[in-house]
């Protein structure tokens, strides 16, 4: 018996399959401009007995694989976030054009979220277009060795606007160091005005594509100064909860988590 | 589409291609969110066909009133009273839209960043598709946003038909008298544009058409607090939004019937959706044909909507009108009395919305409360704040637009609302 969950993100999909006795695998894809079809390859490759979807994409998934389920990637997250790791109480999720902030109850019961509305403000989205005007490769961000002083100011939301204004901090010669520094101080700017209308309560779970952006993480902590828990598995919180998801309407008992590949080893213990 | 009608929209100046790709557009969306419902009450057939021929028979209609000298006044607001317009034989239409249709037309007179509501009867003007302003022989705008107020000035520019009454932002004993004055002043200008006194007797008749109009719109309002809900968000929106075209008199009757039949299923338990539904109250911003947006991602996100505490709603049927006069100044003074019960945001302070909401929440078994404002609309997205911290419901803002630019985010936050409940 196994579970497939899938979260089609807007840049990556995100598969977990579940079999007996735990995680089986997990893999990151690029979501492209064809998203069903890589879908459908894992699917086959795979040939789950139930496929759980979340994320932007998780209609195209029901439409077009026959019993499949959906669920928003907001509960999707908590249920993934309850699994890994059961005392986290808020989540943020920065993945590529959205940014979610999730308080959960004791029990791991969605009580408030906040969603970024249209605009890619304060997602990967922008710090994707500023890392180009940068230069930088996404990659490469966690190699950097920055300081911890934000020497100038990137006063704009707007991915638009922030663009031109990077730019013209790159004509008055600012070192792009400082400059993307500063990018990632207004992301996490963005993020705590968000994070202030749902209540922050510890653990703090961070997830997302960007969760493994270490300069956004350290920035977090201080400006929040509580601890900011991100862990490997947190980018695939969201298919990790859909699969999970499936795993409960199938009433199967909860498996632990196991890392992929042959060898099966227990990789996470809290 | 019968030559009759072509003939008709081309003699009110209508742009023909703008309108035939309105009408198109229309009749898919209508097709896609309405006509696919399932379990819809056979009452909803009428309100169907007056949809399909919004810009048909019902244009034709007024027409043929304005050939024997009605007058056809268009309206934006629920403090505009249609009492005192019917009560000098007038025809009252609602004007206000509730697409994106003509906005860059609009953005060359008015800015960018105003409401798409404003923005999309500016648009429907401009781009020349709507039957009823072409129709008006006067249009009532008000002072309630400062968008509406400087739009109507623009407007009146294009169309050289606008009066603007004033509306009061307080309730005190001062906004009470300037609304008043106001209304005697309007009932001059509606004597004028008759050429008819606004007598006691009509005036009368016409209170008392209006009152059981609203009455059909709270028997309705009242049979979707069952659970199951005997009909769905989405049908009951349209009668509401359908209130401000149709005649009065045939609406009413129409909404009696859909009502005795929604009794029915009531007992026998039939339901929209099943029994246990999450069940949702919408508070906010006026929902113009034909924006149904919000009504159908929560309906097809596992919800029903089971009010509407807007414009579009409760707002316009609230309260009625004593009917206990025997002058026509002490027929309008009740009058005034009951429209500015109305609790909208552009009054300061507004406390009774926030009483509204906690009434009708729980009279309609409400699970959870989603507040509604459109960009830019300044009064309800203040109150937004407010109105979350006195409620204690599970509560999800939406600013939006018309557009269907955030469906998926709006969905997905929808989606993970209604699963909290």
């Amino acid at each position: 018996m196994q579970v497939m969950g899938i979260d089609v993100g807007s840049t990556y999909l995100k598969i977990v399959l579940f079999s007996e006795g735990g995680l089986a695998f997990f893999e990151k894809d690029l979501t492209s401009y064809q998203p069903l079809e890589k879908c459908l390859y894992y699917i086959e490759k795979y040939s789950p007995d139930l496929v759980v979807a979340t994320g932007y994409g998780r209609k195209l998934v029901q439409n077009n694989i026959p019993n499949s389920l959906t669920l928003s990637e907001i509960k999707a997250f908590a249920i993934g976030a309850k699994f890994i790791y059961p005392k986290a109480r808020t989540i943020l999720d920065i993945g590529g054009q959205d940014t979610k902030v999730i308080s959960l109850d004791e029990e791991g019961k969605v009580v408030k979220f906040e969603m970024n509305d249209r605009c890619s403000a304060g997602t990967g989205r922008f710090l994707e277009i500023m890392c180009r005007a940068l230069g930088y490769q996404i990659e490469e961000l966690n190699l950097l060795e920055l300081d911890e002083e934000v020497k100038v100011k990137i006063s704009s939301l707007c991915t638009v606007f922030a663009e031109s204004e990077v730019i013209s901090l790159i004509a008055q010669g600012v070192p792009r160091e400082e400059i993307i520094k500063s990018v990632h101080y207004a992301v996490v700017n963005k993020v705590i005005s968000m994070l202030k209308r749902i209540s922050i309560k510890e653990d703090f779970i961070f997830a997302g594509g960007c969760s493994q952006n270490r300069i956004l993480k350290n920035f977090l902590e201080k400006q929040l100064k509580i601890k900011v828990i991100t862990l490997d598995l947190s980018p695939f919180l969201g298919a990790i909860g859909a699969g999970i998801f499936g795993l409960q309407r199938l009433n199967k008992s909860m498996p632990q988590v196991f890392a992929a590949g042959e060898k099966r080893q227990k990789i996470l213990f809290f | 589409m019968s030559e009759e009608y072509v003939k008709m929209w081309e003699n009110l100046g209508l742009n023909l291609e703008n309108h035939d790709h309105l009408l198109k557009t229309l009749a898919e969306f209508y097709q896609q969110i309405y006509l696919s419902q399932e379990n819809r009450p056979e009452g909803m057939k009428y309100f169907d066909f007056v949809i399909s021929e919004a810009h048909g028979l019902r244009i034709k209609e007024l027409l043929e009133a304005k050939k024997e000298g009605k007058k056809v006044v268009g309206t934006f607001c629920v403090y505009v009273p249609e009492e005192m317009i019917r009560a000098v034989n007038g025809i009252c239409v609602g004007l206000c839209a509730g697409a994106q249709i003509g906005f860059e037309e609009a953005e060359k007179v008015i800015p960018k960043n105003t409401c798409d509501l404003i923005k999309a009867f500016m648009g429907f003007k401009l781009a020349r598709v709507c039957p009823y302003i072409e129709s008006c022989d006067l249009i009532i705008g008000e002072t309630t946003c400062d968008g509406k107020k400087k739009a109507y000035e623009v407007l009146d520019s294009i169309t050289n038909k606008v009066y603007v009454m004033e509306v009061p932002h307080t309730k005190t004993e001062r906004g009470k008298e300037l609304y008043l004055k106001e209304l005697f002043i309007l009932k001059e200008k509606l004597e004028e544009i008759s050429q008819q006194p606004m007598t006691l007797e009509r005036f009368k008749e016409e209170v008392r058409i209006a009152n059981k109009k609203r009455k059909a719109l709270l028997r309705l309002e009242r049979l979707r607090g069952y659970d199951p809900a005997p009909i769905s968000g989405l049908d009951a929106l349209l009668v509401n939004q359908v209130a401000f075209y149709d005649d009065p008199v045939r609406f009413t009757q129409k909404v009696n019937e859909l009502c005795d039949e929604l009794e029915e299923r009531v007992k026998k338990g039939i339901g929209a959706k099943p029994k246990g539904t999450p069940r949702i109250l919408i508070t906010g911003c006026p929902f113009a044909l034909p924006n149904w947006k919000l009504h159908h991602i929560l309906e097809t996100s596992g919800a029903i909507v089971v009010g509407e505490e807007s414009c579009i709603g409760k707002r316009y049927y609230h309260n009625l009108v004593s009917e206990d006069f025997n002058s026509l100044e002490e027929g309008i003074k009740l009058l005034a009395e009951r429209y500015l019960k109305t609790p909208c945001a552009c009054f300061t302070p507004n406390p009774d919305r926030i009483e509204e909401i906690k009434s009708m929440a729980k009279e309609l078994k409400a699970h959870g409360i989603v507040y509604y404002s459109l960009q830019f609309c300044t009064p309800y997205l203040f109150e937004a704040y407010q109105v979350e911290k006195e409620i204690s419901f599970p509560f999800l803002r939406i600013d939006t637009n018309y557009s269907l630019e955030d469906i998926g985010q709006l969905k997905t936050r929808c989606e993970a609302f209604i699963e909290t409940l």
